[in-house]
């Protein structure tokens, strides 16, 4: 069932959509830096920004630092909100109900073809980030690179924590790809649970932000979203990712355990 | 095949199916009418483990549903309410993905060869790589027909199968299904067309605001009521000679009491009464569903 869910996600227009809007800012933002050669005061923009100016080959990083607050979590509440809803819509969910395929099983395909399209989301927007750092940006080659801290990261190394971090991408959007999951079970309408998916990411955006709210921080979860510019600190301070991690986990469980809660025993009136 | 013993479906106070009990023989084609919002579709989501019943059994080949669904429903071809497809695909990608889904031990090579046999059973073209979104209502009823088919089913489970067909298509897909029935297929066939019933099935259920009013084989059903309807241009004679077995009178045509048609229509000619119609009355489908749901 995993292989039919990735076909049908490959093959569809909606996952090459997302992708494509995806990598437009980033590419903007490139094309921008290209153009005007300003880069973000220091300690104001999208980490690693103005650092591209100098070093291109830095560029995948920061159009990931880009797409991770807004874009990618959208386009996952999109696709994930599609999970169910969207079958339900195009009448097939009965059919593949009784054909017939386990709803646990569904679910667990479901999740894993949304976690394969971020994955891929990801690594595109990187390769295409790669190559426009590398045409359109500086082009100094470096014997290293600065890291956050101030010490010098061999190539090797940075290609190693480039790695880390994306994988720490992907996993930063699991939380959100369950909760997608679960509202795609609880209605019948794809854009309904997207939406409601993005209302969850930006009240806990707003929650961080608020002082008041300092006591639930930690269990936000967009609270350790950005964590993975620490992995470009000498030596790694792993502390918030491991943590990231750990909610990602969390929130993981509890919302894939509701959708098979909610999934498994519910009638399927459509 | 199919039985069940006090099915239920209530939303709140609604009961949308009630206490029913079906019995679907096999090679049976069972015909299960009602009007729209009579618990046909509700009935046969819980057939096939959509709908979970409020109370009471289903069975399909003698096993529990839905606990034996994954045992069970490979050996089901199911249309529920009008075919479903991906709209951006062709029908036969639209067939193969659903072929792949659930377990099934074929090669690919046979599936892929079982798709295109299936198009072209119902009538499609397994060449056409337009997506599903270009087909008209026919070709997408054709293709969920299909889809049921795929896997030749001992037991065919079809709401509505007619439509959205234009006529030759309603008279294609009717002498495939009895084809299909012919050679050992049981067919639950759920429609709110009483002609479409009559014309194909063996045996038929009454549905009507949840409850089976009625439930009896066809043959049963339409047994001669005992009368025979006679046209002749010798009216006066006709009634002198059969005095006091006519029971009706328009015009030409007389309702007479007669257990053997060929019997009265022998004693007639013999007689020297001319017959240009002679007809044993059976009661139309339509009579005794109305009869049924009247009564209620």
């Amino acid at each position: 069932m995993i292989r039919v869910e990735l076909a049908k996600m490959l093959r569809r227009p909606l996952t090459w959509v997302t992708i494509a809007a995806l990598n437009a800012l980033p590419t903007l933002v490139a094309v921008l830096l290209a153009l005007t050669d300003l880069g973000p005061r220091p300690g104001t923009g999208p980490p690693f920004l103005s650092a591209v100016l100098t070093d291109g080959t830095l560029f995948p990083l920061a159009a990931l630092a880009i797409v991770l607050p807004l874009f990618l979590p959208v386009a996952v509440a999109v696709v994930g909100g599609d999970a169910i809803a969207g079958e339900v819509q195009s009448d097939t969910l009965r059919y593949l109900l009784a054909r017939p395929v386990s709803r646990t099983r569904l679910l667990v395909a479901k999740l894993t073809s949304v976690v394969a399209f971020v994955t891929l989301a990801t690594l595109v927007v990187a390769t295409v980030a790669y190559v426009e750092g590398k045409l359109l940006l500086g082009n100094a080659p470096t014997t290293g690179v600065v890291s956050i801290s101030g010490s010098t990261l061999t190539q090797v190394q940075m290609a190693e924590r480039t790695a880390m971090a994306f994988a720490y991408v992907v996993l930063a959007m699991l939380g959100v790809a369950a909760i997608a999951l679960f509202l795609s079970t609880m209605t019948d309408s794809a854009i309904g649970a997207a939406l409601g998916t993005i209302g969850f990411l930006v009240a806990s955006t707003v929650l961080l932000g608020l002082d008041a709210a300092e006591s639930l921080r930690p269990y936000l979860i967009t609270r350790h979203w950005l964590a993975f510019v620490d992995l470009f600190r000498d030596p790694i301070r792993w502390h918030d990712i491991v943590r990231g991690i750990l909610s990602q986990l969390a929130y993981l469980a509890v919302f894939a355990g509701a959708a098979w809660a909610n999934f498994a025993t519910r009638d399927v009136n459509r | 095949m199919i039985r069940t013993r006090g099915l239920s479906k209530h939303y709140g106070q609604v009961h949308a199916v009630d206490a029913i009990d079906l019995e679907v023989g096999e090679g049976d084609v069972y015909g299960f009418l009602g009007a729209n919002g009579s618990g046909k579709t509700t009935t046969v989501r819980m057939l096939l483990g959509l709908v979970l019943a409020t109370s009471g059994e289903a069975e399909l080949f003698g096993r529990a549903m839905p606990k034996a669904a994954t045992e069970v429903l490979p050996r089901v071809g199911a249309l529920v309410e009008g075919p479903g497809a991906y709209p951006h695909l062709s029908g036969h990608a639209n067939l193969s993905l659903f072929d792949a889904a659930g377990r099934d031990r074929l090669t690919r090579s046979r599936r892929r060869s079982r798709v295109g046999e299936v198009l072209e059973q119902v009538g499609l073209d397994p060449g056409d790589g337009r997506p599903v979104k270009a087909y008209s209502l026919g070709m997408r009823q054709r293709l969920g027909l299909a889809s049921a088919l795929m896997r030749r089913p001992p037991l065919l489970i079809l709401d509505e199968p007619t439509n959205g067909l234009d006529p030759q298509g309603i008279r294609d897909i009717r002498t495939l299904l009895l084809e299909l029935n012919r050679e050992g297929t049981t067919i639950f066939l759920s429609s709110h067309l009483l002609a479409e019933i009559e014309r194909m099935a063996t045996r038929v259920g009454v549905l009507d605001r949840g409850r089976l009013l009625l439930q009896e084989d066809m043959s049963v059903l339409r047994a001669p009521t005992g009368l025979v309807r006679v046209r002749t241009p010798d009216v006066e004679d006709a009634v002198a000679l059969l005095n006091g077995h006519v029971v009706g009178r328009d015009a030409d045509v007389l309702s007479v009491r007669s257990s053997d048609a060929a019997e009265l229509n022998h004693l007639l000619v013999g007689a020297g009464v001319r017959v240009s119609e002679i007809t044993p009355i059976r009661p139309s489908l339509e009579e005794t569903v109305l009869a049924a749901t009247g009564a209620s």
